[in-house]
């Protein structure tokens, strides 16, 4: 059953076919998943009591109808660290086209991954879990199942990645939190089963892993096409 | 619908027969069942008539006795009444042969053929397809018997879209010894399709190993065929083609980019337990490993050879497929060498790949294995037999057949598949134990049975 709240979030962007980063990532809260903590904001003053709030250096990045790939458009920008850059910043986000505003977020360290969704024609919603970033489709890294997924799917995921030892803590880098990721894709799963009729694609991106936690940093819904 | 007439039927008509041309395909399917196979068989053309002394009936309702399978090979225009007469005359099911429906633009003809039968709960193969061939019952190809190489009855069957692989599948399990409960060729699958002939097969009591030549499933259906697949007791197996075309609106989502077709049927047939099969060699040997074991290994392999090159190009092949080769220990060295005749126990290798030389004969052979069988640290046995040495004999096959049924442990042996050596080859084969053409084959069989999961 797609629940109200989720069905509304999908209606609203229906028109235009696909989720901007904060309305994806409402719908991703409704969803039971762990999203960074952000302000989507048009008032610089807010945008620098927030990012005052959480603790600079913060992550700022571009809200826009128009714009799908923000990194393509100098739409992101990492390790604003102080009230300045961030003015500075905001100011040229500004003239992006179809400009609604910024997301400022909180700076996660931590390895990024990406677990993503589509609905594939011969055997519906599929989900991908592997490395990401911004260099995904360069080293494909990734593991793909059918959904709904199992505990036993997700161990085998990340088993079958070449970056497995990365995540089990590599050279002196910590492990990460394999719990929290483990029950992130699980509960991913759920959603993709939920509303897989009104979906086409949905790639978290990153999701960033610590030894502590697994958060959200972007995310993208495409919706399916009537 | 019910598949049992169509499949095994006790009376068979073919329509559209030539009365002047013998090569037309309804004559050669007349031909080869009327001549060769115990099964009834009526001709059938519009004209009447007679061939080969036989009656040509008009129609299918002029035909005396009740008709189980119809194969129609008429115009395709002519195709949907056909069909409807077959109906009305309460046939049991149909293989449509005849080409001229959605692979050449003509879909709505076959909507209405599927409409018709679908209405009937009329089952037909097809169209544009060979059809059925059942060893030594029925055949439904229209290729002449003499220009196909036919596999023996056996437990494995075979399905496939197209015909043409379909027959090279056949050629390649007659080479390898593999036997064949059933062979299909769905053509168009307008109305039987993958997922149907996997239930009928995984219900058949005559086959054991249902493998599948695949170019594509329709919407969804690949979700419905591996759930069925995946809920079975009989290893399934699956060669793809069309491995290449780009995943939809790659541009805007890095997970339809990344996650393209075969990517994504290629890890779900894993995640299943279905075992892909990588090319028609590998789907052979897969499915004569599989069907003298279904079980699932966790991969550690024994070697015996004897000869150390054989030996050191498996453990690669190995290696490479994602197969280990333990070094078995100390002691399990001692027990191989004390259990090997005095002349061979100087000179063996005794680790992994255990090498007993081109000295050994069959007692030694038998004596590694036995020791082997036993290990719980390998799960499978590669034996990698030369018959140029003078040691073997042809009663290798049979005494390491009992040595299995003695300690369930797979063995799977390779021989040279040269004429001369065919006697030692059968002598595995007719014991059920699987024998491959090359030390890769060999290896491709152990890799089938770590792929297959049992649910």
């Amino acid at each position: 059953m797609l629940r109200q709240e989720i069905l509304g979030e999908l209606q609203e962007a229906a028109a235009r076919g696909w989720l901007m980063e904060p309305q994806a990532k409402r719908l991703l809260r409704i969803a039971g998943l762990e999203v960074a903590q952000f302000l989507w904001t048009e008032d610089i003053n807010e945008a620098i009591g927030f990012a005052r709030e959480i603790g600079y250096p913060v992550v700022v990045k571009v809200v826009s109808p128009d714009i799908i790939h923000k990194s393509d458009v100098n739409g992101v920008v990492a390790g604003v660290s102080d009230d300045a850059m961030l003015n500075d910043v905001f100011r040229k986000m500004t003239r992006i086209r179809g400009f609604q505003g910024i997301i400022v977020e909180e700076y996660i360290h931590g390895i990024e991954l990406i677990i993503g969704m589509k609905v594939d024609q011969q055997f519906g919603p599929i989900i991908m879990l592997g490395m990401g970033g911004t260099a995904v489709e360069l080293y494909k890294d990734v593991a793909l199942r059918m959904a709904p997924l199992r505990q036993e799917d997700v161990e085998s995921m990340l088993y079958s990645l070449k970056s497995y030892p990365l995540l089990y803590g590599y050279r002196g880098s910590d492990r990460i939190n394999i719990k929290a990721l483990t029950h992130m894709v699980l509960t991913f799963s759920g959603l993709v089963m939920e509303c897989s009729e009104r979906v086409e694609s949905i790639d978290l991106n990153p999701v960033i892993c610590n030894a502590t936690r697994c958060v959200i940093a972007d995310a993208r819904i495409l919706l399916a096409r009537k | 619908m019910n598949l049992k007439r169509l499949f095994q039927p006790q009376s068979m008509a073919v329509i559209g027969v030539s009365l002047t041309n013998e090569l037309h395909p309804a004559n050669v399917v007349y031909n080869k069942n009327h001549l060769r196979y115990r099964l009834p068989v009526y001709a059938i053309n519009t004209r009447g008539g007679t061939i080969h002394g036989e009656t040509v009936y008009p129609s299918i309702k002029d035909i005396p006795t009740q008709i189980d399978l119809a194969v129609i090979a008429t115009k395709a225009e002519a195709v949907p009444h056909v069909m409807e007469e077959c109906i009305d005359a309460q046939v049991g099911g149909a293989v449509v042969i005849s080409g001229g429906f959605s692979e050449t633009g003509m879909h709505g003809l076959q909507e209405r053929l599927v409409a018709i039968a679908q209405e009937a709960h009329f089952p037909f193969i097809g169209p544009n397809c060979l059809g059925i061939f059942a060893p030594s019952y029925f055949d439904t190809f229209f290729i002449p018997s003499e220009r196909m190489v036919v596999p023996d009855k056996g437990r494995v069957a075979l399905v496939s879209q197209s015909g043409g692989i379909l027959i090279d599948h056949m050629g390649k399990c007659a080479f390898e010894g593999v036997g064949v409960s059933m062979a299909v060729s769905i053509g168009n699958k307008a109305l039987i399709n993958e997922l149907d002939m996997l239930r009928y097969f995984l219900e058949d009591p005559g086959t054991d190993v249902i493998t599948f030549y695949v170019e594509g499933f329709a919407e969804k259906e690949g979700r419905a065929f591996v759930l069925s697949a995946s809920s079975c007791e009989k290893p399934v197996i699956v060669l793809k083609s069309g491995k290449t075309s780009a995943g939809v609106n790659a541009v805007k989502s890095h997970t339809a980019a990344i996650a393209g077709d075969y990517d994504v049927f290629s890890s779900i047939m894993a995640q299943y337990g279905i075992v892909e099969a990588k090319d028609e060699y590998e789907m052979v040997a897969f499915a004569e490993a599989l069907s003298c074991y279904k079980r699932t290994i966790s991969g550690n392999i024994g070697i015996i050879t004897v000869s150390g090159g054989h030996g050191a190009i498996a453990t690669d092949i190995c290696l490479s497929h994602g197969l280990q080769v333990p070094v078995f220990n100390e002691e399990a060295q001692q027990e191989i060498r004390h259990s090997l005749s005095p002349t061979v126990q100087n000179i063996a290798s005794c680790s992994n790949p255990i090498d007993l030389t081109g000295s050994s004969t069959d007692d030694d052979i038998v004596a590694a294995a036995r020791v082997l069988s036993r290990y719980e640290t390998i799960d499978c046995i590669i034996m990698l037999l030369l018959p140029y040495i003078p040691g073997i004999t042809m009663d290798l096959g049979a005494r390491l057949s009992l040595l299995y049924h003695q300690n369930r442990k797979p063995i799977i042996a390779y021989v040279p598949h040269v004429e001369k050596y065919d006697m030692l080859i059968e002598s595995f084969t007719l014991n059920n134990l699987p024998v491959a053409h090359s030390v890769e084959d060999a290896v491709h069989m152990a890799e089938a049975m770590k792929r297959y999961k049992r649910c």
